[in-house]
């Protein structure tokens, strides 16, 4: 494959779309879809057949505001549909050359699309998923082959590190010195594998890119697998996410058709395969080291770091491990610089991360902000704020490994820094924005049940101590709590963040900690006066209970 | 030939002691005789780094690092003993204690046990936790030996030791969390597996009355886990 062969593919796909250019986009990505967009992506199908318009039905990726869904896109006039039902094909494909449906009509001028910056999503919504030709006609595969053909190995690790880019899983490493560390390392091969065991609660970025543009993360790893030496390459897939698994399966076959997987990969000496595996239902399984273990075929359980995978991973061969959407920015990093990815976000914390805006907001869906938008530009603008009637309390970032952030911090600017100073992390990029309904006690002790639950039992804090912090918790949510019963509490999140073995217990208590920071208050309500003030838990007396 | 492995100088406790390099900050105190508490690790065995007793602190680094896994560097300050580690050494047996059944007065290893030992040795008095009592099965299908859930602390000795000496693999853990639990083959009785080859080795490791030969009570069930090492140098096996 070369840039002219690229260009001809590209060429002709979009020659095609410009012979026909009306098409309607209807999103089949799981929001969507779980609202029956498949139903309305046949029905619309049926309804220009029946009516002989001149019209493409293509099935796309996320479109972002999943609580609209089902989003269908009339293009080439761009206008949006929301909450689209079967019914409702009759009267779109009617109208797709006059008028549009103002009853279905979306604005794409509200601050929701506005105040985004699309790098990690630009394809999604835009592309079929499905079709490889679609990517290249977005400038897919240029970077590989730019990489393969006109760049060596360490320009490339140079570029990243130029980005600034730092590992979007959560921790934040910078992923230019991993890529350099392991493309040092000596091993008689080596591996790439995508981390893709999304498994926070209320996140879903990497299955919406997974399943809205698989080629991005694929050619981001080709690109790793070439920056680091690296010939095999895997992605761990969560069960959970079939739809995921099967786009990812499909872009493999595709890559592997027109040569960007395989042997002397665009006349080089390159070679790269890759393969998905699937995880089997363990969110441990998305610590690096226990990932490495499941892919063997062992115990999904964590072992102690150093060695870090860098020098011995799967198979004890040096490994480069990264997250999905860090794959997915490399592409537009190696195509575009890593100065212009440097010029996007704040001094530590470069380019723009995608986040999962969930809970008590307006628009729930999949967003991409620069780093350094304030929470409440997320939540306000783009998010529409909570619902009527209702007053702000937390949101929550991170997941069970993340806190919750009070009002008073929400013009600060997101970063990894400055989320870690408040006793939260980025994490991967769930965020649940959380009213005067939720009760922190409520919350602690629901992220407590997943952590107890998702500990792989094999060290003692996190599989006796997450037990013993949930009772404990229990108690307070049914009011049988003492003020002993919070001393403990707090003895234990000390203990099992200092001495757990891998990164689920370290971090598990994160949210008890950061709720005790903020909502101390609730919890000695909860003891003193067996009162929950959001009416959640059921601690005998339900006096101030309002709602 | 490989090389020997260079000698580096260290610091445990103020003490100046040197080590190989392959060596473990554990190996390497108690060379010196400096006692570590630790469960899981048992000379001859490879290292799990899962019961946290062994962590110790290093200068210059926030966290606490596993004596047992961690390797000896050069110049490195390593303290064993401190108020700190103390507490949650003893945080980590209240733990144990609090999961499972471990009543002692009726334990066949009562007097014979690593985690009574444990408990005596860092000053553990009473549990603060609230004791789960969970339901746990007894396992007397093998007609030698015996598997007492009750008294299990996961230290996977037994996994290991079946794995890396005997080479049977009849131990596994099976479940998450507080339900992890020990299986032998596909989680059969321990008595139908096929795997077992009944030598005896997961007995002699255990360090509590989890496992235990039938019959044997009191001093009768003194367990010897010394074989290990002889078996290792008659393999000439490095650990």
């Amino acid at each position: 494959m070369t840039f002219e062969e690229l260009e001809q593919i590209a060429a002709e796909t979009r020659e095609n779309r410009e012979k026909s250019p009306r098409e309607l986009n209807v999103c089949v990505a799981a929001g969507c879809l779980s609202l029956h967009s498949d139903a309305v992506k046949k029905s619309l199908e049926e309804e220009v057949k029946r009516t002989g318009a001149t019209c493409r039905v293509r099935g796309t990726g996320c479109m972002g505001l999943c609580s609209l869904g089902p989003l269908v896109a009339s293009e080439p006039s761009g206008q949006l549909y929301k909450s689209v039902a079967a019914a409702d094909a009759a009267e779109i494909v009617k109208n797709l050359e006059g008028a549009p449906v103002p009853r279905l009509l979306c604005s794409r001028e509200q601050p929701f699309f506005q105040r985004q910056n699309l790098i990690v999503l630009e394809n999604s919504g835009r592309i079929d998923p499905e079709k490889i030709e679609e990517y290249i006609a977005a400038d897919g595969y240029r970077a590989l082959v730019h990489a393969l053909t006109e760049v060596n190995p360490n320009e490339i690790v140079q570029e990243v590190s130029k980005s600034g880019l730092r590992g979007r899983g959560g921790a934040g490493y910078p992923t230019g010195l991993k890529w350099g560390t392991v493309s040092k390392t000596a091993g008689t091969t080596k591996y790439v594998i995508c981390n893709a065991d999304e498994g926070d609660p209320g996140a879903f970025m990497d299955r919406s890119v997974l399943e809205s543009d698989p080629h991005r993360v694929l050619e981001g790893m080709a690109i790793a697998a070439y920056a680091v030496g690296a010939t095999r390459g895997y992605i761990y897939v969560r069960a959970e996410y079939p739809l995921a698994v099967k786009r990812f399966g499909t872009a493999i076959r595709e890559a592997r058709r027109l040569g960007f997987l395989g042997s002397q990969i665009c006349n080089t000496k390159f070679n790269f395969d890759m393969e998905v595996r699937i995880g089997g239902g363990a969110f441990v399984c998305g610590e690096e080291t226990a990932l490495i273990a499941s892919i063997e075929g062992r115990r999904g359980a964590p072992r102690p770091r150093p060695p870090y995978p860098a020098q011995a991973g799967l198979w004890d061969m040096p490994t480069l491990i990264n997250n999905v959407e860090t794959f997915a920015n490399i592409p537009s990093i190696v195509r575009r610089g890593g100065d212009w990815y440097a010029s996007i976000g704040t001094k530590k914390s470069k380019g723009t991360k995608v986040f999962a805006l969930t809970g008590k907001v307006r628009n729930v869906g999949l967003i991409e902000v620069p780093m350094g938008t304030t929470l409440r530009q997320i939540i306000y603008e783009i998010g529409g704020g909570g619902p009527e009637g209702h007053k702000f309390k937390a949101v929550q970032t991170g997941g069970p490994s993340g806190g919750c952030i009070p009002e008073q911090f929400l013009d600060l600017s997101v970063d990894y820094e400055s989320l870690r100073e408040l006793g939260s992390i980025m994490g991967s990029g769930g965020m649940i924005v959380m009213d005067d309904s939720a009760c922190m006690v409520n919350v602690a002790h629901y992220f407590m049940e997943f952590c107890m639950s998702e500990s792989c039992g094999k060290c003692i804090p996190c599989r006796s101590g997450t037990a013993q912090m949930f009772e404990l918790l229990t108690r307070m949510t049914l009011g049988t709590a003492t003020a002993r019963d919070l001393e403990l509490l707090e003895e234990l999140c000390d203990m099992v963040s200092s001495t757990s073995l891998c990164g689920l217990g370290q971090s598990a208590p994160n949210p008890v900690l950061s709720t005790l920071r903020y909502f101390r208050d609730e919890y000695i309500e909860h003891i003193n006066e067996k009162r929950c003030r959001a009416g959640v838990c059921e601690c005998g007396s339900t006096v101030g209970v309002t709602a | 030939m490989n090389p020997a492995p260079s000698v580096k100088t260290l610091m445990i406790d103020g003490k100046d002691v040197s080590a190989r390099a392959d060596q473990s900050i554990l190996d390497a105190a108690r060379e010196n005789a400096i006692p570590i508490p630790t469960l899981c690790h048992l000379d001859g065995l490879s290292e799990a780094g899962a019961c946290r007793l062994c962590l110790v602190e290093l200068k210059g680094t926030p966290r606490l690092q596993p004596a047992c896994v961690t390797l000896v560097e050069e110049g490195m300050e390593v303290t064993t003993q401190s108020p700190r580690l103390e507490k949650y050494r003893r945080m980590v047996v209240e733990l144990l204690f609090a999961e499972r059944n471990h009543v002692c007065s009726v334990c066949v290893s009562n007097n014979m046990c690593e985690l009574q030992d444990m408990a005596k040795q860092l000053g553990v008095t009473h549990v603060r936790f609230p004791y789960r009592y969970p339901r746990l099965p007894v396992d007397t299908t093998h007609e030698r030996f015996t598997m007492d859930h009750n008294r299990c602390i996961l230290c996977t000795r037994c996994v290991r030791v079946c794995t890396e000496i005997e080479g049977a693999h009849t131990w596994g853990v099976f479940g998450r969390g507080v339900d992890a639990h020990l299986i032998t083959d596909l989680d059969i009785p321990w008595g139908t597996s096929d795997t077992c080859t009944s030598c005896g080795k997961c007995v002699q490791v255990c360090p509590t009355g989890a496992l235990f030969e039938k019959s044997k009570v009191g001093m009768q069930s003194q367990k010897n886990p010394d074989f290990l090492n002889y078996l290792n140098e008659m393999r000439e096996i490095e650990r």
